[in-house]
């Protein structure tokens, strides 16, 4: 398998005059959870079906796992598995019939696709239900079942639009786990688009953000918490009088400083020691019982990034 | 390729008898057309169902009906029921996937058709017995047996042609059965139109069609059938575009 499982190179796809990708360039390294970030409208799914060849851009290429995705759309599309925005699972089969058909569609063998039907529905925990109609199932099985799917003819690359969108904390859990069991044990790529950001958090490598069809950020989740989130001081204690306050102001690697009753909030205007911040107050009198050094959330840091793009 | 389309059939076979409502809904609309076509017409005309052509009722309107009632399913209810993409997604190639439905839809109207034929080859030796098995004869056999593989053809053709570009599978029967009647209803004003211009006229018209050959009249239709049914197929194979279909 080629060592970049996605390189796109300046891929544009206008509708008319909206631009829905604009000249997205990125590589998503083979065996890794690639978070592709952005808020409702950005692009995203838009980038998945021009990556599925399902769509032809408007400039510019791409290329999965070493297939043009313009003049060999057929080969990505038998390389790849993909959950896209709707599970695609047919309701009124049962779920041992929907991953019998896509294992058909792989050609997968008969004792193939009966191993692999077994193993994947037992590990997802549906196995003793294989034979009902899904029609009757929950959202948050169904789309364990999309996934299973998508998963189904061993894939090198999956692309997941979304997996956790309309599901709720435990169904949204259930379907993460599943994910993260599945990806460690199997091996394989993922791409996958979300806007919710400690999901991305909590499962990807890498990142990236899109606005408007346009990469504005990308790499590690700890990388961007650095670049675009400033580092902050948390300090709980007594004694924050007013000339402390200006003490802490007239430093130079301090940015702001909030007081909420007796927590003080000390934003950093760079990478820096806490400890002479903690030396300078109690010299002044304060009384410390917690001091906390804290990092932007991937939420912070996508917030700042779509100001920053306004 | 070949490999393909059976697995399409295989999926659309399983779904054929569970989408669009109960099985008994189902079963019923089955049941109505196949009970008239086979058993009642064929009762009523005794004899002259297996030696004349009023056969080749149920030869036209059992594929029109049935095929044209699944059909509609085959695109826009993939759509309506948003499956269409991740079909789209995987490796299957155009032509399996619209060669695949479409095999589904025609078997299903022709092996009907045919059970049919022979239902009603029943009900006449049963209800008419003179102590001699009433068989139809080769000309007729094979003008059915033609005729209502035609005709599931071209209601597939055109029914797919229709439901590749329809929202909904109620948009597409009803666009479907539309285009099917709107022929037959033109022709009903035309024998109306002509009725009022006096009865010299319908007089002439009858005598044209009793000395016309019936059997040359199915071979006209049979192949005017073909050429339009292979023009229908070729049209919806230049109109399946994934581009377009993930966009719709």
């Amino acid at each position: 398998m080629a060592e970049v499982a996605i390189r796109i190179d300046n891929l544009k796809r206008y509708f008319n005059s909206v631009k829905a990708v604009d000249g997205l360039s990125l590589e998503v390294p083979a065996g890794t959870i690639f978070g592709f970030l952005g808020p409702n409208g950005s692009g995203k799914t838009t980038t998945i079906n021009l990556l599925l060849g399902l769509l032809e851009p408007t400039d510019g290429r791409a290329e999965i796992l070493g297939f043009d995705t313009r003049t060999q759309a057929n080969e990505v599309r038998a390389n790849i598995g993909a959950l896209l925005e709707y599970p695609g699972i047919y309701e009124q089969m049962s779920a041992e019939e929907n991953l019998e058909f896509y294992g058909r569609v792989w050609r997968m063998s008969d004792t193939e696709r009966q191993s692999r039907i077994k193993e994947l529905l037992t590990q997802i925990g549906l196995w003793e239900r294989r034979e009902e109609r899904v029609v009757k199932w929950s959202r948050g099985m169904k789309q364990q079942l999309a996934m299973a799917r998508a998963l189904m003819h061993h894939p090198h690359l999956v692309f997941l639009d979304e997996p956790t969108a309309g599901l709720d904390v435990v169904a949204a859990t259930t379907i993460r786990e599943d994910l993260a069991t599945l990806v460690e044990r199997e091996g394989v790529t993922v791409f996958m688009t979300t806007h919710n950001m400690s999901e991305a958090e909590k499962l990807c490598s890498q990142v990236a953000v899109i606005r408007a069809g346009k990469l504005v950020a990308l790499g590690a989740p700890d990388a961007l918490r650095r670049r675009a989130g400033n580092p902050q001081i948390e300090v709980v204690g007594n004694g924050f009088s007013e000339s402390v306050l200006n003490l802490l102001r007239a430093r130079p690697e301090v940015a702001t400083v909030e007081l909420h009753a007796d927590r003080l909030s000390i934003h950093l205007s760079e990478e820096t020691d806490t400890a002479p911040l903690v030396s300078l107050m109690v010299n002044a009198g304060v009384q410390i019982e917690e001091v906390h050094r804290g990092k932007a959330s991937l939420e912070e840091v996508f917030m700042t990034l779509m100001e920053e793009e306004r | 390729m070949i490999a393909d389309i059976l697995t399409v059939m295989w999926k659309e076979r399983k779904l054929l008898f569970k989408q669009g409502g109960s099985r008994f809904k189902t079963a019923f609309v089955l049941v109505v057309p196949l009970i008239m076509v086979g058993v009642f017409l064929p009762w009523q005309e005794g004899a002259g169902w297996v030696e004349g052509y009023w056969s080749i009722i149920g030869s036209v309107l059992i594929p029109l009906l049935l095929v044209g009632m699944v059909i509609p399913e085959s695109f826009a209810g993939e759509r309506e029921r948003h499956t269409l993409v991740t079909l789209l997604a995987s490796r299957l190639s155009d032509q399996a996937i619209l060669f695949g439905k479409v095999a589904v839809a025609v078997g299903y109207g022709w092996v009907v058709a045919l059970f049919t034929l022979v239902l009603g080859l029943v009900t006449v030796n049963i209800a008419h017995w003179d102590g001699q098995l009433m068989f139809f004869t080769p000309g007729i056999a094979l003008s059915n047996v033609a005729l209502s593989l035609v005709m599931a053809g071209f209601m597939a053709g055109l029914g797919v042609l229709i439901s590749l570009r329809s929202a909904t599978v109620q948009g597409a029967t009803q666009f479907l059965m539309g285009a099917t009647f709107l022929p037959l209803i033109v022709l009903q004003v035309i024998a109306l139109v002509l009725l009022q211009m006096g009865p010299g006229v319908m007089d002439n018209i009858s005598e044209l069609f009793a000395s016309v050959n019936p059997a040359h009249v199915i071979l006209i239709a049979i192949a005017v059938l073909v050429v339009v049914t292979i023009g229908l197929f070729w049209t919806a194979k230049v109109k399946f575009q994934r581009e377009r279909l993930t966009l719709d």
